[in-house]
């Protein structure tokens, strides 16, 4: 993996005529940015222009890496369905990137990302034979697999139990170090516990959210991440503080 | 518990025809018992089994070279817009042209013999086996192609690993259509020009008054197609169950 840039996004998009959002943002180079904000108001769009998909609107601004080079497959892609083919093994799933470039897979590394992940065992079984959390842990392997100095992932654990979601974000935050992350969440608590910076995208801008002073991994004892997240909640509520 | 309901079903079919016989008192050349057909059929078999392997070989050619035919066009449609924008609206309007009234056509371009036939159920069977495969190949869930965008999918690449498998059981819709139009096809053909096949038998024996050889062929043809219908129906089942992951041992 080549030394992770940062990216900076600065513009409006607009939907349908409409201005849904009018924002800069910065994803510090090797941390982890967690984007918040009400439904609908283009967190995932913001997610969709970097990685260059189809938004069904018009964006009109600029997005640059820190390092002045393209970004063109250097962001790998991780979504709350876990998209795994259901034809295919777990091992051939996490081979898919290399299928579909045309190359041949290298075996070795995906079966030693399946063992990181602690699916080994099933490296034969199809995607129906998995439990969620299997699922969602093989779409993990995928993605690093893909090896991209960069990891946008679109809200991959809201599907998840309780457990399994806390499981999966320890997993990924260990998985994912180094890289330059950013992770589209609903959720206040996952987002304090990960975060190097926490950005809530409204329609009227994009505003940085204090952190807490520890690094993340945090605890989900932590006095101050608890307190981070309440505040964070009652922001996203509309709670005066 | 199945065979016992298939067999209920054929005698109950039977006791309704024989019903149908006592209660009309029609005459045998005008509707024969199934008894006299069962001895018809028994007393012509070997006419019978030679024209019915002619059938059965137009129908599985006609079968094998529509699907061909249409699988590949649907790829191409798949692959190409302006393909797409070109030959969808033809296919729509071929299939306003009734195939039937092609027959006579088809028979004094390809002749009597097997080949028009063949074309007929092939013209059949092309677009409902076109039709379903496309629809298959174009209904991928867009996190998938999002998926492949950011992975540097090629177009091909991602034909193949991804449209292709996701629109097998669309397919498998498509031939359980296509084994129930290709011997109608094949038998119309066998009607506006032929000197082999069940169609043939039929008219032949239609015409010399054996109304009873009639029904045995009939009854032959019919059988035909639902010992086709039932091995693309199992055709169907694994190519749904390849797609979704499931073992074919299983069920």
């Amino acid at each position: 993996m080549n030394q992770p840039p940062g990216i900076r996004l600065s513009g409006r998009h607009k939907l349908n005529g409409q201005l849904l959002f009018s924002a800069e943002l910065d994803l510090p180079a090797a941390r982890w940015t967690c984007l918040l904000g009400r439904s609908g108001v283009g967190k995932s769009t913001i997610l969709r222009l970097i990685l260059g998909l189809e938004t069904g609107g018009a964006f009109e601004g600029s997005i640059t890496a820190t390092d002045g080079a393209p970004l063109d497959r250097r962001i790998g892609y991780m979504a709350q369905s876990d998209l795994l083919l259901p034809w295919l093994s777990v091992l051939e799933n996490i081979c898919i990137g290399a299928r579909l470039r045309g190359v041949s897979p290298d075996l070795h590394r995906a079966r030693a990302l399946l063992d990181r992940v602690g699916l080994s065992d099933r490296a034969a079984a199809k995607p129906a034979a998995l439990s969620g959390g299997m699922r969602q842990r093989a779409a993990l392997a995928r993605t690093l697999m893909e090896d991209r100095p960069v990891v946008f992932l679109d809200e991959p654990f809201s599907a998840l139990d309780a457990g399994t979601r806390a499981d999966m974000q320890e997993l990924a935050a260990e998985m994912l170090v180094g890289r330059t992350v950013l992770l589209v969440t609903h959720d206040p608590a996952e987002a304090t516990r990960l975060a190097d910076q926490i950005v809530v995208l409204s329609s009227d801008g994009a505003q940085h959210w204090p952190v807490p002073a520890s690094p993340p991994l945090r605890s989900l004892h932590d006095p101050e991440t608890l307190a981070c997240q309440s505040r964070l909640l009652d922001h996203l509520r509309g709670v005066p503080a | 518990m199945r065979v016992l309901d298939v067999v209920l079903a054929v005698a109950v079919g039977l006791g309704l025809w024989q019903g149908l016989v006592i209660l009309t008192d029609a005459p045998h050349f005008i509707l024969p018992s199934p008894l006299r057909v069962a001895q018809a059929m028994w007393h012509s078999r070997a006419v019978i089994a030679e024209n019915a392997l002619v059938t059965a070989s137009e129908v599985a050619l006609g079968l094998v070279f529509g699907s061909l035919l249409g699988v590949a066009t649907a790829i191409q449609l798949a692959l190409s817009r302006s393909a797409e924008r070109i030959m969808l609206p033809i296919l729509v309007f071929t299939q306003a042209v009734p195939v039937f009234a092609l027959a006579p056509v088809l028979t004094l371009w390809f002749g009597y013999g097997m080949g028009s036939k063949i074309v007929m159920a092939v013209l059949i069977i092309y677009f409902p086996v076109t039709s379903a495969f496309y629809d298959g190949l174009t209904r991928v869930d867009q996190g998938y192609r999002d998926l492949a965008q950011s992975m540097g999918a090629g177009k091909y690449e991602f034909l193949r690993q991804i449209q292709i498998p996701n629109a097998l059981p669309s397919l498998g819709t498509g031939l359980k259509l296509a084994a129930v139009y290709a011997p109608i096809g094949a038998v119309i053909g066998e009607w506006v020009g032929a000197s082999k096949g069940l169609g043939y038998l039929m008219l032949l024996a239609n015409g010399r008054a054996k109304i009873d050889l009639m029904f045995a062929s009939l009854i032959v043809l019919a059988c035909l197609t639902v010992l086709l219908h039932i091995a693309v129906g199992w055709l169907a089942i694994r190519l749904a169950r390849y797609a979704g992951g499931e073992s074919p041992r299983r069920g």
